[in-house]
């Protein structure tokens, strides 16, 4: 046997410089032609050259295709164009999103805005005075407190569904689904409709946890049971093999297993609720004034502070405020999000 | 005779034992527990669709089917500021909701079916994977950003769509406008739901994309199918129920979204089939606006409302569970 | 029944051999120094071999020496795999399939390929799961009744659907799902058809059905079949290929007609196999 003389690996169906010039200088051309559109007809502007620009791109190359190859290709790589633009439609607002709440946001941000809250200034106030320190503890104590409600029920609903699987388990698994599209609103009217108006007659903290709890308990839920199925059953039949009753099988065994993905159920559950305004401004009360205690007095929150910046002010002023609590609830998101995706990382390993 | 023979042979096949064990107590007191957690979803829909009516029922008696059918949402008060009468209808809201969630999915919908497939079948390696996060994350991201974003940041584009179709489209009645005012239209209010659900239906649909069966794919590039050829053969009959039941969900999505309408949109009290023109209406937008300066029997109205709402979302969920059954069992 | 060189030399002896050359099908399909990898591994090392037009021709070999990997370099699904990579060339009627500018669909026509697991489209029925090639390759045809009959003849299945075109295909055994594939490939009129273990998922009732699909079929094409079971390779094939891995990159070590390879094998290692020493 030869053992000298091992070729280079190739892949000689990968798409060839050749080909990557001539569906670049197509379209280059869709480009040019776009821009000749743009100049002498009523398609006027960025998009006007955007919608032109791929009208002729992937006409272009669906002419290409089928004077090279035949119609199948060319409606192929129709699929392609569309496929490609549709991605497209997805990111911009993305990109445009994040790009705006920093540029805008950046702004807004000082070392002051979280050591004061706003009792001493007003959002029309120049942006280092006042500050988000009781929006901020607000939203963490909010979200923490509906967090200690809405993790036992969470996680017991989502090993109803995985280790007891009774005759409910199918109507249970409809409810979660169902129960993850009420509307937040919904939720905020809720409470309102069974503690503030006939019980407490106030709007607090503990109330807006409530109302995050019937947003956050389906998402835990649904979570917690993708995590608690990636359990094998050879661990759970290891366990109850071994003599363990159920109970010591799941608490010693399969939720221990599953503890990496419990945290990205928690995690994916707080950023659900995190940036939610609607129920907060029906139950919150949303204070001006640093309030620590969730069960008295009305309690600020990030959402209910940008809101309130943005639809009371109109000034410069008000407008970076709420801009700069933007950047700092997006931060917050995308720090968990990331932590999220760094724990179910590590279940998968 | 014969026949009867052989079935008296068959009775005297022992029935089949029932395995039985008794539970312990640990275990029995863990499936209590678990059983009771479990419920807790129904639990909690059950009472919010009793608190809700409970609250709403003395409007709903009042109103009848003008409250779903009747545009007038009225508190007449005399000089001191006491109710003298009071209407409540929120036909125009819910005419509102059903055209901003439509536009929402007649738009999102292809493009977040066109973005999974590009995800699924197109990109590669950690361009892929970036992109998965990045839409999953956009998911997550509150209405109350997509609202000012697209309030001070989209709205200008999405003007310059609704007037082009009103110039070139302006004949059909759905498209025309009464006079030139293209701001804060349900068009827009429609669009920016769009792209809210975007990020879930494409997220939901690349799920089920990601399923098709391998072999089934192999089998169709095996005879010679192009891509596209072996997405309509293969992926669509098998992602039919997830991409219908994303939709759905999306749908709910939109019907119930308060904060981003609410800024968005211009909320005026009467139905408007011109989705061009700036005025519309939405119950959730209609709840929050009104909640601020509203009575107690307002308030009850507007629970009222809200039971409408939620009873709206829970047969659309109701409906999606249904259909991703129902389609998802063909072409598996 | 032991396994004894003796006994599938018999087996591979009893069939009547189809001598290359004696239908014109073409010049038929060659590899010339085949390499291949999933990244940077070395899967396949330097293979040649010639399959004369109208002769079936088995792959044998244990698990992991890389025969799979070769079968799907013949009609190009081996780039189906994101890491994949190649060398060498495989030559269809004197004209390499992976010259650039060729069209991998139309190879693909060309090279049919029934695969381990029988996977019709359960979307849609019998029958338009036998024609579906045409749908999926965008080809006309005037007379689909007749194709769809001749294909399902050939493949052995016409007398137990003839009824039942418009059910869905999974309404058949594992068995007929096969022979359904089989006539699915059979309607784009193949030259070549590959078969990688088309009967592991069957019982030996059905595995038997379709070796008598494959005796008749190959009077009009070229078949290359990949099998575990040294049996049908001795009760199919015209020529065999024996492949094995040390480790390293899969090699073949011997090709030659199926009676010489079972009864006096050149290489120790290929009659260590067949005798049932290994694998």
């Amino acid at each position: 046997m030869t053992q000298s003389a091992i070729p280079t690996p190739q892949t000689p169906w990968a798409v060839s410089p050749q080909q990557r010039i001539a569906t670049g200088s197509l379209i280059a051309l869709g480009a040019i032609l776009a821009g000749i559109v743009v100049k002498t007809t009523g398609l006027s502007g960025k998009l006007g050259f955007a919608v032109s620009f791929f009208f002729f791109a992937a006409l272009l190359i669906f002419i290409q295709q089928l004077r090279l190859r035949d119609l199948a290709a060319a409606k192929d790589s129709l699929l392609n164009s569309f496929a490609l633009l549709g991605i497209t439609l997805t990111l911009i607002p993305i990109a445009s999103i994040v790009s705006t709440v920093v540029i805008r946001g950046y702004g807004g941000i000082s070392f002051g805005i979280f050591t004061e809250d706003m009792t001493q200034a007003s959002v029309n106030d120049p942006v280092d005075s006042g500050g988000l320190l009781h929006a901020l503890l607000g939203t963490l104590i909010i979200v923490g407190v509906a967090l200690i409600i809405s993790f036992p029920i969470g996680l017991l609903t989502a090993l109803y569904l995985t280790e007891i699987r009774g005759t409910l388990t199918r109507p249970i698994k409809f409810l979660v689904q169902a129960m993850s599209g009420v509307p937040s609103i919904v939720a905020g009217l809720f409470i309102l409709s069974i503690l503030i108006i006939p019980v407490t007659q106030e709007q607090t903290g503990l109330m807006a946890s409530l109302a995050l709890c019937i947003l956050m308990i389906p998402t835990i839920a649904r979570t917690a049971e993708e995590m608690l199925l990636l359990i094998p059953n050879e661990l759970r039949e290891a366990g109850v093999a071994l003599g363990a009753t159920q109970w010591r099988a799941v608490a010693g065994v399969v939720v221990p297993a599953a503890r990496s993905g419990l945290v990205t159920a928690i995690i994916l559950g707080v950023a659900r609720v995190i940036g939610e305004t609607a129920p907060l401004l029906l139950v919150s009360g949303g204070a001006d004034a640093l309030n620590l205690n969730p069960t008295s007095g009305a309690m600020g929150s990030l959402p209910f502070y940008i809101w309130k910046a943005f639809l009371t002010g109109g000034t410069q002023e008000a407008y970076a405020r709420a801009w700069g609590g933007m950047l700092v609830l997006l931060v917050l998101i995308v720090s968990l999000f990331v932590l999220a995706r760094y724990f179910s990382g590590r279940r998968v390993n | 005779m014969r026949v009867t023979q052989t079935l008296g042979a068959q009775s005297s096949i022992p029935a089949a034992r029932e395995i039985t064990t008794k539970p312990r107590r640990s275990d029995q007191v863990f499936r209590f527990i678990v059983t009771a957690g479990g419920m807790s979803s129904l639990v909690i829909l059950g009472l919010i669709a009793f608190f809700l009516s409970l609250k709403g029922f003395s409007v709903l008696r009042e109103e009848q089917w003008s409250f779903l059918t009747e545009s007038r949402w009225e508190v007449l008060q005399d000089g001191e500021g006491k109710i003298e009468s009071s209407t409540f209808g929120i036909g125009a809201m819910l005419v509102g909701t059903f055209i901003g969630a439509f536009i929402a999915i007649i738009v999102g919908v292809p493009i977040a079916v066109l973005s999974a497939l590009y995800l699924t079948f197109y990109a590669r390696g950690p361009v892929k994977k970036f992109l998965i996060s990045v839409i999953d994350l956009m998911a997550a991201f509150p209405s109350l950003l997509f609202g000012f974003w697209a309030f001070i940041v989209f709205m200008a584009s999405a003007e310059y769509w609704a007037k082009l179709i009103n110039k070139y489209l302006g004949f059909i009645p759905l498209f025309d406008v009464p006079a030139p005012f293209f701001e804060r239209s349900p068009f827009i209010a429609g669009l920016v739901l769009a792209v809210m659900i975007i990020p879930i239906v494409t997220a939901i649909s690349r799920e089920v994309f990601d399923q098709t069966p391998l072999d089934r794919i192999q089998a169709a590039y095996a005879l010679g199918a192009s891509k596209l050829a072996m997405i309509r053969a293969v992926v669509i009959p098998y992602g039919r129920g997830g991409i219908v039941g994303g939709a759905m969900l999306g749908l709910g999505r939109a019907m119930g979204e308060t904060v981003a309408v609410y800024t968005v949109l211009n909320v005026v009290y009467q139905i408007n089939w011109q989705i061009l023109f700036g005025a519309g209406g939405n119950v959730a937008s209609l709840i929050l606006l009104k909640f601020g300066e509203a009575g107690p029997d307002e308030v009850d109205a507007l629970m009222a409302a809200g039971l409408v709402l939620f009873l709206l979302t829970l047969t659309v969920n109701a409906l999606s569970d249904v259909l991703i059954n129902r389609f998802g069992k063909k072409g598996r | 029944m032991q396994t004894t060189p003796s006994s599938l030399a018999s087996v591979a002896g009893n069939r009547t051999q189809r001598v290359p050359g004696t239908n014109l099908l073409g010049t038929g399909l060659e590899t010339r120094g085949v390499h291949a990898w999933f990244g940077k591994k070395h899967v396949l090392s330097d293979v040649s071999l010639d399959f004369a037009a109208g002769t079936v021709t088995a792959l044998i070999g244990p698990s992991g020496c890389g025969k799979s990997t070769f079968i799907r370099t013949l009609n190009r699904m081996h780039e189906f795999i994101p890491t994949a990579a190649l060398a060498g060339q495989v030559l269809l009627d004197g004209k390499d399939i992976y010259e650039s500018g060729t069209d991998v669909t139309k190879i693909r026509l060309r090279v049919g390929m029934v695969f381990q697991k029988p996977n019709p489209f359960p979307s849609m029925t019998i029958g338009e799961n036998v024609l579906s090639g045409l749908k999926l390759a965008q080809l006309k045809r005037s007379n689909t009744d007749d194709l769809l009959e001749s294909c399902l003849v050939r493949a052995g299945l016409w007398s137990e659907v003839k009824d039942r075109l418009g059910e869905h295909g999974g309404a058949l055994s594992g068995g007929q799902q096969q022979r359904l594939c089989i006539a699915r490939a059979l309607a784009v009129e193949p030259q070549v058809l590959l078969m990688d273990e088309p009967c592991s998922a069957l019982d030996p009732g059905s595995t038997f059905r379709i070796e008598e699909t494959i005796s008749e079929l190959a009077k009009t094409m070229t078949i290359v079949i990949v099998t575990h079971n040294m049996q049908q390779a001795a009760r199919v094939s015209d020529y065999t290929a024996f492949f094995l891995s040390d480790g390293g990159p899969g090699v073949m070590v011997e090709t030659a007609p199926t009676n010489k390879i079972f009864s006096s094998p050149e290489d120790q290692r290929t009659e260590d196999y067949v005798t049932g020493r290994f694998g």
